[in-house]
């Protein structure tokens, strides 16, 4: 019997996995040698992706086909200090106006600045149970891959797709291959989920993932908190992939139950039922599998340009022979065979969609406690919604943070892309719990270097980076 | 959109790998709300130094260069999935962007917008970016009924694969919109009979 690459899809011979089974549900129809077309169940909306989109639809004369299946939040340009004051940034106040204009005209829920729900697109909508397993998702960003935490496939999307989507609540997609990561064993004392995805994309490179779907498998991922596995996901498409996924299990469950969109009462049941469904069988294949050992792993930090080139925090940056790689250290102005400890670091950011949960700041706040910041030090912590600065409120966070010196701001995405003023200066390295270390992302002329937020949090203490693994064990 | 059928032109070499949709338009440039005017800031801060004078090491700022087709390093367009990045290159100019390898929001938003990613194997990038530095003059023919890509008068040639669909698409100047938009009975009909 001659197999062709669709044998996996064969239900009689092997099993389906996660994302088989929540993409062909979602199947509206196949074209004949074409793409298909896929049903999206919710769409996220922002306020610098959508403008465009918007007008198209007016240009065409069109209406939004399903407007409450989008949810909208201002985060991307909004300032993280004076939040009730107007906005200084002309532009940054137009897109802001034009979103909440294009929102009441088309009868969108949106969370506007100040909103008690506001926040980043991919920490609000967890937090409302917008986001359910089993779901189809999109938003234009690429971190939509965030939402794979709950078992949803979950993708960055282009204003042109926000568009097709506004006017039909489907997408023209080829179906992507499907990728699995496996990661067992146990994390060592101050490993946190972050360090496992930066491992992850040191082994496989920055390209690995494209044209794939992920889905991380395995006792360290089953082990992980919700938060922990949305930042994992949310740095899917670092290596290249589209979207990653975890097996909705009762962690995730729990952490949906209750929330403001989640299904209620027997509703919420048979949901559950139907979500305990959807893991992998335990035939199926998958195009291409990875394994890691969790011991493997250590606090990890990056010294390049993108996000690919990290190493552990003890180790020395490799000597690769290659224009790009030299063009990269170059701007980071790191040398081949160096160690990153002790490099003094003037700037230290915990926030973004990566790591903005209150878990992330607790983190922080554990190792802080009692400590004082180094002067030399900028440290600013953006939480990623209003209800995460809530709880830091509500859990006495805040003191801890400010008796260090520390300096707590209001959500967005900050400086993680530096669309508002939250840049970093030309020439400045940033310890940074965000996703991108590409050149000029926090600000032009500055230089990115990604970590936990317990690494960004002892660089903060410090004034350099240390081996915080000496600390710990 | 614009249809596209063949291209003949001279072609810039952007010899850079894993080049970021942050690097082809910066954030700071997201402002705007309509689609027009980013031509003017791609690549920004690779073409102008921060004090905004012209940085003539880079390779749009050679006049030695020109033309409508941009030849880019391995994995072009990784990154965030800004659209901005495809308006801004179509803006400039650019019609064809040649690459080994691109990523994938790059490569639907470039199809959105008549842009189209051409993707070669890497021996073929780095002969086609050899020729062109050497010789800046070649002229580069696409054929996208064909698939091909040819430095015309030289022994160089290639075929691109795309998606039959999309070539249509490109070729007569329709959009997904138009095709989703008449299937809505079908996404109604899907809606009240959905599984999940």
């Amino acid at each position: 019997m001659i197999f062709n690459e669709d044998y996996r899809f064969c239900g009689r011979y092997m099993g389906k996995t996660l994302f088989d089974k929540v993409w062909d549900s979602h199947v509206v129809n196949t074209i004949e040698n074409g793409p298909q077309i896929l049903y999206i169940d919710q769409h996220l909306i922002h306020e610098v992706t959508s403008p465009q989109a918007f007008n198209e639809l007016e240009d065409r004369g069109i209406s939004v086909f399903r407007p409450d299946q989008i949810v909208a939040t201002a985060d991307h340009n909004t300032p993280t200090l004076d939040q009730d004051q107007p906005i200084k940034d002309e532009l940054s106040r137009k897109q802001l106006e034009q979103l909440s204009e294009n929102c009441k005209k088309n009868n969108i829920t949106l969370y506007a600045l100040g909103h008690k729900y506001n926040g980043i697109v991919h920490v609000m909508a967890p937090e409302l149970g917008v986001t359910q397993p089993g779901m189809t998702m999109v938003c234009g960003d690429s971190h939509t891959s965030t939402h794979g935490a709950f078992g949803a496939i979950a993708f960055g999307i282009g204003t042109s797709q926000v568009a097709q989507v506004f006017a039909s609540q489907c997408l023209l997609l080829t179906k992507p291959k499907s990728l699995r990561v496996t990661v067992n064993g146990k994390l060592k004392n101050g490993v946190l989920p972050k360090d496992v995805i930066l491992y992850i994309i040191s082994k496989l490179g920055t390209n690995s993932g494209t044209g794939y779907f992920c889905e991380y498998a395995g006792n360290v991922f089953e082990e992980m908190s919700m938060e922990g596995r949305m930042t994992v996901c949310n740095m899917s498409i670092e290596m290249g992939a589209r979207g990653g996924m975890i097996a909705p299990d009762q962690t995730t469950f729990d952490f949906v139950e209750g929330r403001e969109f989640a299904p209620k009462g027997e509703d919420f049941k048979k949901k559950v039922a139907y979500w305990k469904t959807l893991p992998t069988d335990k035939n199926a294949q998958f195009d291409k599998e990875y394994h890691f050992d969790a011991e493997d792993i250590e606090p990890m930090i990056t010294y390049g340009t993108n996000p690919g080139m990290g190493i552990k925090i003890s180790e020395f940056i490799p000597e690769v022979s290659d224009a790009s790689f030299e063009k990269s250290l170059k701007y980071m102005n790191f040398k081949k065979g160096e160690s990153l400890i002790n490099k003094p670091i003037n700037f230290v950011f915990i926030g973004s969609c990566t790591n903005s949960r209150i878990e992330d700041f607790r983190v922080a706040a554990n190792y802080i406690k009692g400590k004082q910041k180094a002067d030399n030090v900028t440290a600013w912590l953006v939480p990623g919604s209003k209800q995460v600065e809530a709880q830091i409120i509500e859990e006495g966070l805040k003191t801890v943070f400010e008796d260090a010196g520390f300096e707590l701001r209001q959500p967005g995405c900050s400086a993680c892309l530096a669309m508002n003023d939250d840049k970093i200066p030309q020439g400045e390295y940033c310890v940074s719990t965000s996703n991108r270390n590409f050149e000029g992302r926090q600000g032009q002329g500055s230089r990115t270097i990604l970590a936990s937020p317990l690494v960004a949090a002892a660089t903060a203490i410090e004034g350099k980076i240390i081996d915080i693994t000496k600390q710990l064990n | 959109m614009e249809k596209f059928t063949t291209l003949q032109s001279r072609a810039i070499p952007l010899n850079i790998e894993n080049v970021d949709t942050d690097q082809i338009i910066p954030a700071r440039f997201l402002k705007a709300t309509d689609r027009k005017g980013f031509g003017d800031n791609v690549f920004r801060d690779w073409r102008y130094h921060k004090d905004g004078s012209v940085n003539s090491d880079f390779v749009l700022n050679n006049s030695k260069y020109t033309g409508s087709i941009l030849v880019a390093g391995d994995n072009f367009g990784c990154g965030s999935s800004r659209e901005h990045a495809a308006w801004a290159i179509t803006d400039f100019g650019f019609k064809v962007v040649v690459s080994s390898f691109f990523a994938d929001i790059f490569k639907g938003n470039a199809l959105n917008n008549g842009l189209l990613p051409v993707q070669v194997s890497e021996e073929f990038l780095k002969t086609l970016l050899t020729q062109i530095e050497n010789h800046p003059e070649t002229m580069i023919e696409v054929n996208l009924e064909d698939q091909t890509i040819s430095a015309k008068d030289l022994d160089l040639s290639a075929h691109f694969d795309i998606d039959a669909y999309k070539k249509t698409c490109m070729i007569n100047g329709y959009d997904d919109i138009d095709y989703l938009v008449n299937n809505i009975k079908l996404i109604e009909i899907f809606e009240a009979q959905k599984i999940y």
